[in-house]
């Protein structure tokens, strides 16, 4: 079930509706029984998958957890009998056992990861379709890189007894299932998501006002912006497309996965507040950045949370790091000092980069991200003496440059998710140098891509109403509390002149392609 | 305060849907100048009386006229004619017309037999569309919602599906660009296009040669026609209702022979009468130099004229269709409709 189709609407009205009507205790367990009724729609072959991670995930935090009570009990028991030293110790077994159990639980679902993702490649994805690989020939289940990645942090943060573990099975199976976030994200913590949800939900008419407002305003993101400008992404892969054409097609499919991505997100957040459930905030206007390492505190957040406390922390300080912070400290000096942050960073950008696909040019985008943030970072004492030098910074003009600079940046570096082939990539960027095609911008080319000029007029009005939004967002905060300030008549014929335009300009429908989202694909 | 609150929010709400629906009968098609898709719709301010039922695609509504057949015999028809219809189409269309009237003959034209599914037909392009003029017209009933989910292409069911029938805002949401003067000028109400369901043409193109179609590899009817045909069957009978089965003489597309012989061993095993009108050109008196408006696929109303005084006497004598020219209170009605039809043809004479 798509979820911009008319039966997730019916099917989330139905809930909704159900939700607030049953007594409050049994709401986590309809939210259960809706997310797996969610999942199952999309294909009954892929139950088995979300099962297994549920259960592992269960299973190993069970054990982990037994033998956490296990040594507070003895340690309880024996305060008075045993040393310092003996105290430690039985603790260091404790968290080797439990060290296995996570270990077990990783090396599973990860494995499973690994193997669907590569089954999506070559040659493996060939053998899949010729049966070799029958069992697992089924597609990505979906959105396993997204409720793995969520049910595996919460194992480490068992294992690291930053939270309780949850011993109602069904409880960790809403956890891991719950379905706004199922497709693309957000990835929840356990310790903010997780309470929220099995806590019982009074009925209210501004959340839920507010979270259909957001689900309206991501619908118009992806049908009225992402999916309307995908023909022309699509039609710009053509090799034929060099020089001006590809700088066309990075800007293009930067609005593109921007209306697609956050769509998607408000989509699931704004489902999910009309619930009574504040998920994490996965985007802050991410084109605003000024410099790279903005950008990634701004754009798929959630993600980048869950990769600074799951792969950089526990990297950064491991004891061969420290080893090597120690050994590069006397030998190179402050750069010595840098460097383990940066063997992590290049862990962290592998590691997303595969998470997105196994493909190299997945590789090839977090290696370029880490570099520009490495390459930052190195030369942050330069831009100091610059701006020392010439006070841009306090010209307002130069802040609208910053954020250009990093948008083009940040999608030179994005637009190698299109090109498999990182070699196609890499020719297409040299046509920037050389090839200065500019007629296409007037010459008819631009109304070849499967736009006429209506949607081109569409597509620039959606995204100056877009970043008015972003630009109100920014200075004043939340519109929607901004609105409910105002005169009802005023907010309700908004919110209707909104719906108004999604329905008559979305992209959905006889003729036109029902296109998923994007992130659904990693 | 709340109370205050809660009648904003309600009107707000009542006010946005009086809007939609608005918004919704301005952007669905009107069909006043593709005059084609308007025709179900208007069967149901004429249905209630009619001894004859023609149900079928563009050979029936095209070819048949049912003025003529009131004036020469005193017969009361209707057609339920639409657009490259299918048989499914066609028998829920039949289904529903027993709900507001049970005809003495019901007419069904055996063209669209060669149709399988919704996804052999010719113009797959043109599949949703032509399903729209034939579904749209329907008022809501359990006919309507099998009839469509019968017809329904792949690509419809992964689109829109149902809901693009329920709301037809959805399906046609970006009409807003294409609207013409006939848009706004239709919004509430539309004019009758047909006489009793007859398109009526008057131009002439004669036809210019032979018709060629490449043979077929296999000429068999498909499991899912005979099914529908099937259907029809009973449910005529369940209705005392006499089911005509008739080729209408139309050179185009072809009707086999092949076909024809399995109609006609169909109507032999179920007791049915079945005419090939092509057979009977020379006593119908069809003059394809005159008679047709697009050079042998359809006739003109010179044409339909002829084949209705034709068929006509087929339905008094083998069908025991009866005279109601007696019956006053018909003969007003239909009066009326005459000088419409007449009218109407003089006056697309006069344009043509």
């Amino acid at each position: 079930m798509q979820i911009t189709s008319f039966g997730f609407l019916l099917f989330a009205a139905l809930l909704l509706a159900v939700y607030y009507l049953i007594p409050k205790r049994a709401q986590w367990a309809l939210l259960l029984a809706a997310s797996y009724c969610f999942y199952l729609w999309a294909g009954i072959e892929y139950l088995g998958f979300i099962l297994l991670t549920t259960l592992s995930t269960y299973a190993a935090t069970m054990a982990m957890a037994a033998r956490q009570e296990k040594q507070e009990k003895f340690l309880a028991e024996n305060k008075a009998t045993i040393s310092r030293e003996e105290r430690k110790a039985y603790k260091a077994s404790v968290k080797r056992a439990n060290r296995v159990y996570l270990i077990i639980c990783l090396v599973l679902n990860f494995g499973i990861l690994a193997v669907c993702k590569a089954l999506l490649i070559e040659p493996f994805k060939t053998a899949a379709s010729a049966g070799t690989f029958s069992f697992l020939s089924l597609g990505l289940p979906l959105g396993i890189s997204f409720y793995m990645f969520q049910s595996m942090g919460y194992a480490v943060d068992v294992y690291r007894q930053t939270v309780k573990p949850e011993r109602n099975p069904f409880k960790l199976a809403l956890f891991v299932s719950f379905f706004p976030q199922l497709i693309q994200g957000p990835i929840s913590k356990f310790g903010q998501l997780a309470p929220q949800l099995y806590s019982p939900k009074k009925f209210d008419g501004k959340q839920l006002s507010f979270g259909l407002q957001r689900m309206l305003w991501g619908y118009f993101k992806k049908l009225v912006i992402a999916d309307r400008i995908a023909a022309a992404v699509f039609a710009l892969r053509g090799p034929e497309y060099t020089g001006v054409a590809f700088f066309v097609l990075t800007v293009f499919y930067a609005i593109q996965i921007y209306g697609d991505f956050t769509g998607g997100i408000d989509i699931a957040v704004g489902l999910a507040q009309a619930l009574g459930i504040k998920l994490p905030e996965n985007f802050i206007r991410p084109y605003f950045s000024k410099n790279i390492a903005e950008y990634w505190r701004r754009w798929h957040i959630s993600l980048g949370e869950w990769m600074k406390d799951y792969i950089f922390y526990p990297i950064s300080v491991s004891q061969p790091m420290l080893k090597l912070s120690k050994a590069a400290r006397k030998r190179m000096g402050n750069f010595g000092k840098r460097l383990p942050v940066y063997v992590a960073s290049v862990a962290t950008w592998l590691v997303t980069g595969i998470w997105h696909g196994l493909t190299p040019n997945f590789i090839v985008w977090g290696m370029l991200n880490c570099f520009f943030i490495v390459l930052s970072e190195e030369c942050s004492g330069l831009y100091e003496k610059f701006h020392g030098r010439f006070h841009l910074k306090e010209k307002k003009w130069y802040g609208g440059f910053e954020i250009l600079r990093m948008f083009i940046l940040m999608n030179l570096i994005r637009i190698v998710d299109l090109f498999p082939r990182v070699g196609d990539y890499f020719a297409r960027m040299g046509s920037l140098f050389t090839t200065f095609n500019f007629r296409i911008l007037w010459d008819g080319t631009m109304l070849q891509l499967g736009l006429s000029a209506l949607d081109y007029i569409i597509l620039a009005g959606g995204i100056v109403l877009i970043f008015t939004v972003s630009l109100i967002q920014e200075k004043k905060g939340s519109v929607r509390e901004l609105l409910w300030q105002k005169n009802p008549v005023l907010r309700y014929a908004l919110i209707f002149a909104l719906l108004v335009i999604v329905l008559l300009m979305g992209s959905y429908g006889f003729g036109y392609d029902a296109s998923g989202f994007i992130y659904n694909a990693f | 305060m709340k109370k205050k609150s809660i009648l904003i929010l309600c009107v707000s709400l009542a006010v946005c849907l009086a809007l939609l629906w608005l918004l919704q009968a301005l952007l669905m098609p009107k069909y006043m100048a593709n005059r084609e898709g308007a025709l179900i719709a208007e069967y149901y301010g004429n249905a209630g009386n009619n001894d004859v039922v023609f149900i079928g695609d563009c050979e029936v509504y095209e070819n048949f006229s049912p003025i003529t057949m009131w004036e020469e015999y005193g017969i009361t028809s209707i057609i339920r004619g639409s657009p490259q219809q299918l048989i499914w189409q066609s028998y829920y269309l039949m289904e529903e017309t027993f709900k507001y009237e049970t005809p003495k003959v019901m007419v069904f034209n055996v063209l669209s037999m060669k149709y399988d599914t919704p996804e052999s037909t010719k113009e797959q392009d043109q599949r949703e569309p032509y399903n729209r003029m034939t579904l749209d017209g329907m008022r809501w009933s359990v006919s309507k919602w099998n009839a469509i989910e019968a017809s329904m292409t792949q690509e419809e069911r992964e689109g829109l599906g149902m809901w693009g029938y329920i709301f037809p805002l959805l399906r046609y949401h970006d009409r807003w660009s294409q609207l013409e003067a006939e848009d706004f000028q239709y919004l509430f109400r539309k004019e009758q296009i047909s006489d009793n369901g007859y398109l009526m043409q008057t131009g002439v193109k004669p036809v210019m040669g032979e018709f060629t179609e490449a043979p077929l590899v296999d000429y068999t009817f498909g499991e899912n026609s005979y099914y529908y045909l099937d259907k029809m069957v009973e449910l005529c009978k369940s209705h005392g209702t006499q089911l005509v089965l008739i080729k209408a003489p139309s050179l185009s597309p072809i009707w086999w022979d092949e076909w024809d012989e399995q109609m006609e061993n169909y109507a032999q095993e179920h007791d049915l009468v079945y005419i090939n009108l092509l057979d009977s050109q020379e006593q119908i008196g069809i003059d394809w130099t005159t008679d047709t408006y697009d050079a042998g696929l359809h006739l003109n109303v010179y044409g339909a004229e002829k084949l209705s005084s034709y068929f006509g006497k087929i339905l008094t004598e083998k069908c025991g269709v009866a005279d109601r020219r007696g019956d006053p209170q018909l003969s007003a009605i239909w009066a009326e409709k005459v000088k419409i039809y007449h009218a109407r043809k003089e006056e697309m004479e006069a344009q043509s």
